[in-house]
């Protein structure tokens, strides 16, 4: 880690009790004993988040400004950022917080762009308010199907299992998608119309950025909302360590199947976004490249956070074009290498540069009022 | 009726037979030590009971119903818990949330996604980390604690969710002197409302904490009684106490 930025980190963990903890641990045993004097009298239950509400309102803030000074083009790229950027959410929360590893998070995605796709194109339905419900359930429905599969045997299933388990999914709707001529086979379904609100149709630029924005903040809202609950608890047992939760009496697979069928409809609302945002869908948007390009993503940035799964899809498409304007023929040579090292010496994301381990796992115990006697 | 009954176990690893028709009583409130040489099948017995292994053969009986079938999380809604011989606290969560894991495990989900225990459940972490002793590292990561302390957080997490009976699985291994009388005194005030079958090493500690034992040699039951049977007991004296 940079000096600076770890002395930033420190000087911020130091500023409350919890953090300050593991801050101290690294500092001695004298400061340490201080540090924790400090968290017992103010009765600290949870230790504070300092860093993540700063990045998460400085990424708003950047969201909120960026259809103002970009170039219109831009814009349009942005806002297919955004909605990949929702898309990573739904794989976060599934492999980030349950530790379920799934390949075909596409399948939700693309099926559900195909889905409403052929509501556009043959029942004429367009309506905001139809669509993306559609899509969201699609994505839930399709979910729902192949993590009861996969995941609710009376006995857990292995990791493998799973993981080959959606990328074969993934694979087997990919090869569906080219060869079935309803679907349009190779070339897709090309010029759907746009999303409407009565007369008012959502097109390409600020106002369908502003849309898929609102709608991003309000999914992220409702996932940290769940991530940071008892059950979020519980998905970090299950995640750190499935067999020992289950001999407390949870039920794992039940839970895993909750999270996985979460993380479906969030794929599958994204899906829908984007196949309006793009007015087709083709093959590739339920096969295994865009399945491993969400993985990319939140790998990338940081799984487990939320807003490293943000920052990781916006930096990999934002690197990827520029490198692609810029150096025409190397481009993927270069993101290649640019991911690897990445992954090889930050594992845990981008994010981790900022961001210690102990916010990132978070607390979860009830939150004590301070008594005004206490107070240090 | 006995709250535990397991009869006629073997369990047939390929072509080793690591538990060979063995059998295990435990009443109310008893404290049971199961005892052995090394490979005798001590700890394959408490994973065919605790769910972790199905035993090839025999039957489990807990509370008055066969649960030979059924899986670790249905035999801990049943009342039975268990403690890892290698210890498995969660390193990166703090002791106050290992705790509230356990405790939480047979919420509702709708509890669970709205919190809505979280605050009930406050008392409880807190008595749960008083009694064994680690409150004021209460907001620590589970990580940060010494050996010893992981197992005593592991026990009270055993208890958490109050079982009727508690397995533990060398609870000792690996503790100073102080730690293991430390342990014995944090495992007595429980006996008021659970049993206990615990696997231990260190004779002296199991005979101080335990009503009966039971000797396991080969995955066969050598012999089962009282303390003071089993010290008197030839055939133990010779393949195991002697040895001690």
């Amino acid at each position: 880690m940079p000096k600076s930025i770890s002395v930033v980190k420190q000087a911020l963990d130091a500023n409350d009790g919890g953090e300050a903890d593991i801050a101290m641990a690294e500092r001695g045993p004298a400061n340490r004993a201080e540090g924790k004097s400090k968290g017992q009298a103010t009765g600290h239950a949870r230790a504070g988040r300092k860093i993540l509400p700063i990045v998460e309102g400085l990424v708003l803030l950047a969201a909120l400004v960026a259809p103002l000074v970009l170039q219109d083009y831009l814009t349009v790229f942005a806002t297919r950022v955004i909605i990949l950027a929702l898309f990573a959410l739904s794989f976060d929360l599934v492999w980030g917080y349950a530790g379920i590893m799934s390949f075909g998070q596409a399948l939700f995605f693309g099926s559900a762009g195909y889905g409403v796709a052929l509501l556009a194109r043959d029942v004429n339905v367009t309506n905001i308010f139809l669509v993306l419900p559609a899509g969201t359930l699609i994505g839930l429905a399709f979910a729902l199907l192949l993590g009861g599969f996969l995941l609710l045997g009376r006995h857990p299933s292995s990791v493998i299992f799973v993981s080959l388990g959606t990328l074969t999914g993934s694979y087997a709707a990919d090869r569906l998608a080219r060869g079935w001529y309803y679907l349009g086979g190779q070339n897709g379904i090309p010029s759907i119309a746009p999303m409407s609100l009565g007369s008012y149709e959502f097109s390409e630029g600020p106002a369908y950025y502003y849309l898929v924005l609102g709608i991003l903040v309000v999914v992220y809202l409702l996932c940290r909302f769940l991530v940071r609950s008892q059950f979020g608890l519980a998905l970090a047992g299950l995640r750190e360590n499935e067999q020992r939760i289950a001999f407390f009496g949870y039920k794992t697979q039940h839970l895993k199947a909750i999270i996985f069928t979460i993380g479906g409809a969030i794929a599958g609302l994204s899906g829908s976004l984007y196949a309006f945002h793009e007015g087709f869908v083709w093959p590739n948007m339920v096969g295994v490249v865009v399945s491993t390009q969400v993985v990319l993503y939140v790998l990338f940035g940081g799984s487990g956070t939320l807003i490293g799964a943000v920052i990781g899809a916006v930096i990999v498409e934002g690197v990827s074009f520029w490198l692609s304007d810029n150096y025409r023929d190397i481009w993927p040579i270069i993101l290649g290498v640019l991911l690897l090292l990445v992954i090889l010496f930050r594992p845990l994301g981008l994010i981790s540069f900022v961001l210690g381990e102990r916010e990132r796992v978070g607390s979860f115990g009830a939150k004590i009022k301070e008594k005004p006697n206490a107070a240090p | 009726m006995p709250l535990l009954e397991a009869a006629g176990i073997t369990k047939i690893f390929g072509k080793l037979t690591a538990l060979d028709g063995a059998a295990l009583t435990v009443g109310e409130n008893e404290f049971h030590g199961l005892i052995g040489p090394n490979g005798s099948g001590k700890s394959t017995l408490m994973k065919c009971i605790a769910g972790a292994e199905v035993p090839t053969r025999g039957k489990v009986s807990f509370v008055n119903s066969d649960i030979t079938a059924f899986t670790p999380t249905e035999r801990a809604r049943a009342g039975m818990s268990l403690k890892f011989q290698i210890t498995s606290v969660l390193p990166t969560l703090t002791l106050y949330d290992n705790i509230l894991l356990a405790l939480q495990a047979q919420s509702s989900l709708f509890d669970l996604v709205f919190s809505r225990t979280r605050g009930v459940l406050h008392d409880q972490v807190m008595t749960m980390l008083t009694q064994f002793r680690l409150a004021d590292r209460a907001f620590d990561p589970a990580a940060a604690l010494s050996h010893g302390q992981q197992q005593w957080l592991e026990i009270a997490m055993a208890l958490a969710g109050k079982p009727r009976l508690l397995l533990l699985d060398e609870p000792t291994g690996g503790m100073s002197l102080e730690e293991r009388r430390v342990t014995g005194e944090l495992l007595q005030p429980i006996k008021q409302h659970c049993s206990l079958v615990i696997v231990e090493h260190d004779l002296d500690f199991i005979r101080d904490i335990c009503d009966r034992l039971t000797v396991l040699d080969q995955g066969k039951v050598l012999a089962s009684g009282t303390v003071s049977e089993i010290q008197a007991n030839k055939s133990v004296q010779e393949i195991y106490l002697r040895r001690a």
